[in-house]
């Protein structure tokens, strides 16, 4: 029974500096990292090698304490060269010195996935290092290898500005997919949805073990929060389950190939690279390389990730685990003398207020876009906005008040446990006050989540 | 342009932590950002970009919104004058009359305002808000245009420190808070804000059978003497006064910048052009308007409730208040649902304020500002039910 989400509330930021789609040649990254900080809600994580050990890829480096099941793995094979750490002895990044030739652990291999049972696929992807693709709703942390999800979504399109081609990033990789999929179905009791664009004619993510579902319609349509309150909304007590496609193929690959391979298609994309385009590199590669000469000149921000959800790193900063992409926009670190009043029309906004004369260009004109926040902090003023932009259900701006009045009933009244950060990004974007919406629901999140 | 720059540069330490004012950063702030856009940038985790709209700008578009009343406002003030005194007189003298009426009144409400604003920035130490930059040009435009200055100071005083202020600044206050300062005038001193104080004759002889009643002070003199409103406005000591196209299009004796139905309607074009104000409760109070005067038309009970309806639409302030007062966000109800309903229940209690009060001739302040006071509820109801929707798929 597959369905149509059809949406029209949202805003696509158009910025300038898409990805070709062709992949460039670089020289490969000396190191890797893994970054406790990329898993949400990781509190306790313990390390289960020392600097100076060699580990393979596939070979499990730390824990989190809470959910000790689950390993999280080297992406390549090498030495581990530098354990980073922060305030409080807090594990920042485990470095890894990489190989030539990557070697990979083994793993058992199954022709047949279809044969495997459920314990054992919870077995291997556990100790396989794939788990922590599986993420969980509500809260957006790494699902619990005990709990029996409701659904398991996987959303085949990435409406975020920049955001790379699912179907590139994963051409040729459909038998894995099918395989990810197989797994994943035995997982839940309900069913795997597999929700695409309703433009996309390919036929990488027409999995028969799977709901297909088309969706349309401006960012954030791609979420797959956005899609389950259309599919199969989360009450409280409820657990779903959200796999990125990468993370589908990864999980396929575990169990036909019989190894954790991290290797991955990124984007390197933004208004600051020469000529963006795509390259192969492992998970959590150092970006020294790959910024090393394929960038303009000038005073730039690299982020992992796409602009709305992303995280700042610097030049010498790794990968992301759940990233794709890596975008490098202008800093805007600069006084503009009457910035706040001026007509523009290159500086992209949703609102049309005064001077705001954007939309002029129409859909497709391209905008580069800095990091300048474009105004001051102010109380809650504007009304009605972050709902144009909030295809669900869900009163944004009752929410985070909520949220800041620490009031849980009305927490989860409003919602809570349909969204995580990336559902109301868009939201922090337009916001004419200039409120940190991500940080602040983050922590509603974590408030809910701890009570 | 750098020069500009530079100057802030050479200043900025000194209000800055350690600085000899540091205590009036707030205040430095304040002009600083009203040249400069601030160089603050994104922070490391989130979004990464951000929307080229801020507050400033926002509230910008509200007070260019209002120009056109502000204009039209001034000239109707000298214009009145003239006519009221049954002299010709050009366009320039109607318009330098009006002027000298109108513009000290802007300067006493902003200057007040303003002072009063960074007092409280500096003394909370917080950011000074945009909202009084509309609050400033708003109570004037409520104003006759022969109100005492001082009753202008102290009436924005009391506004931004009782109404607003005390409820913890722009966006968290009740009221509106220029509402609230023609509240405040029209309880304290009753004398200077309602009767003959709507054209200004200064030292001059009023013209013969000149009379100061506004349409709304008809309306309760037809009650009274149960004749026919429409025919008393037509037999105005000026011919055609009360016409329906001199009262839509604001030739009328009345607050500085309410009387032009036609200037409002412009200025709400420019609101909801930009979203900056909401089309939902504009167009709803209108229809509240006109559905309640059809309803008191068929009902016919006194001469006021038989007025046709379109009339109501543009005698009073009404147009003026529900585009640039029942459509302020933060007095507002919230939720895109509670906006039809807030707008809708404003218009109709302005008819029945209007109809059945003949105490209180001008119904839409009055309405705004008790709608004010049930935004919430309108709210309260309208985010239960869609707590309710989730709650009814819950299983646990």
């Amino acid at each position: 029974m597959s369905q149509n989400i059809k949406l029209k509330k949202g805003f696509d930021i158009n910025l300038a500096g898409k990805a070709e789609k062709k992949i460039g040649e670089l020289p490969p990254a000396e190191t890797y990292a893994i970054k406790p900080t990329d898993f949400v809600g990781m509190s306790r994580p313990k390390l289960l090698v020392k600097e100076g050990d060699n580990v393979k890829a596939g070979t499990p480096i730390m824990i989190d304490k809470l959910v000790e099941d689950v390993m999280y793995s080297s992406p390549v094979s090498g030495e581990i060269a530098e354990v980073v750490r922060g305030a409080k002895r807090k594990i920042l990044e485990i470095r890894i010195l990489a190989d030539k030739e990557v070697s990979f652990e083994s793993f058992d291999k199954h022709d047949d996935v279809k044969g495997v049972s459920k314990e054992a696929a919870i077995e291997q992807m556990t100790k396989g290092g794939v788990w922590p693709n599986i993420i969980q709703r509500p809260f957006g942390v790494v699902a619990d290898p005990n709990d029996s999800p409701k659904n398991i979504f996987v959303s085949a399109l990435d409406t975020h500005p920049l955001a790379p081609d699912m179907n590139y990033i994963l051409e040729g990789q459909k038998k894995y997919f099918d395989a990810g999929i197989s797994i994943l179905s035995k997982l839940t009791e309900g069913t795997v949805h597999v929700n695409m664009d309703v433009k996309d004619s390919s036929d990488l993510f027409k999995s028969t073990e799977a709901q297909v579902n088309t969706v349309s319609g401006p960012h954030p349509a791609g979420n797959v929060g956005v899609q389950i309150h259309h599919l199969a909304p989360i009450n409280k007590g409820e657990v779903s389950w959200t796999v990125h496609p990468y993370g589908v193929a990864q999980i396929g690959k575990l169990f036909l190939e019989g190894k954790y391979d991290a290797s991955k298609v990124i984007a390197l994309a933004g208004s600051e690279v020469k000529a963006p385009q795509y390259y192969k590199t492992y998970s959590g590669a150092a970006i020294n390389k790959l910024i090393d000469g394929t960038i303009k000149d000038g005073y730039v921000r690299y982020i992992s990730g796409n602009v709305l959800t992303g995280n700042q790193i610097n030049s010498t900063g790794y990968l992301g685990f759940y990233h794709n992409q890596l975008t490098v926009i202008p800093e805007g670190d600069y006084y503009e003398l009457f910035g706040w009043i001026l007509p523009t029309t290159n500086r992209l906004s949703f609102h049309r207020a005064f001077g705001l004369l954007s939309f002029l260009g129409g859909k497709k004109k391209e905008f580069v876009l800095d990091t300048n926040n474009r105004g001051q902090h102010r109380a809650f003023v504007q009304t009605g906005a972050f709902e144009k932009v909030t295809p669900m259900d869900i009163l944004p701006t009752y929410l985070l008040k909520a949220i800041l009045a620490e009031d849980f009933d009305d927490m989860e009244g409003l919602g809570i446990y349909e969204v995580i950060e990336e559902d109301l990004a868009l939201c922090e974007f337009i916001d004419v006050s200039k409120n940190d919406v991500q940080a602040i629901l983050r922590e509603g999140l974590d408030l809910v989540k701890n009570s | 342009m750098k020069f500009i720059e530079d100057i802030f540069a050479k200043v900025r330490p000194n209000f800055e932590k350690g600085g000899k004012w540091e205590k009036f950063f707030y205040i430095y702030e304040a002009h600083e950002t009203l040249f400069l856009a601030p160089n603050s940038t994104t922070g490391a985790k989130g979004a990464q970009i951000k929307d080229a709209i801020d507050m400033k700008r926002m509230m910008m578009t509200v007070i260019i919104a209002m120009i056109p009343c502000l204009l039209f406002g001034i000239w109707n003030a000298g214009h009145q004058h003239y006519l009221a005194i049954g002299q010709v007189a050009d366009l320039a003298s109607e318009i330098l009359l009006g002027a000298t009426l109108v513009v000290p009144i802007l300067i006493v409400s902003y200057s007040v305002g303003l002072g009063i604003e960074f007092t409280f920035a500096t003394i909370r130490k917080h950011e000074v808000n945009e909202g009084f930059l509309v609050t400033g040009m708003l109570i004037p435009l409520v104003m006759p245009p022969t109100i005492p200055l001082w009753q202008v100071g102290l009436a924005t005083a009391f506004a931004v420190i009782i109404g607003k202020e005390a409820f913890g600044g722009t966006g968290m206050n009740i009221l509106n808070v220029a509402l609230t300062a023609r509240a405040f005038l029209y309880f304290a001193y009753p004398s200077q804000i309602s009767g003959d104080v709507w054209s200004y004759l200064g030292s001059e002889q009023a013209v013969a059978g000149f009379s100061g009643a506004t349409p709304l002070a008809i309306g309760a003199a037809a009650v009274e003497g149960n004749q026919s409103m429409l025919s008393m406005m037509g037999d105005m000591w000026s011919e055609g006064l009360y016409s329906f196209n001199s009262l839509f299009m604001g030739i009328i004796p009345g607050s500085i910048g309410e009387t032009s139905t036609l200037m409002c309607l412009i200025g709400a074009a420019i609101l909801i052009i930009t979203g900056v104000g909401s089309w939902k409760i504009i167009t709803s109070v209108f229809a509240g308007a006109f559905v309640m005067a059809t309803i008191c038309n068929l009902l016919g009970a006194n001469e006021y409730m038989l007025l046709p309806a379109h009339y109501h639409l543009v005698i009073g302030g009404l147009a003026f208040g529900a585009v640039f007062m029942a459509s302020d966000p933060v007095t507002a109800t919230q939720t895109e649902t509670g906006k039809w309903i807030y707008g809708f229940l404003i218009g109709m209690l302005t008819i029945i304020i209007r109809v059945f009060n003949p105490a209180y001739p001008e119904g839409i302040m009055l309405a705004i500002l008790l709608m004010n006071v049930f935004a919430p509820l309108i709210d309260y109801y309208v985010v239960a039910a869609n707590k309710k929707r989730r709650l009814k798929r819950a299983t646990v």
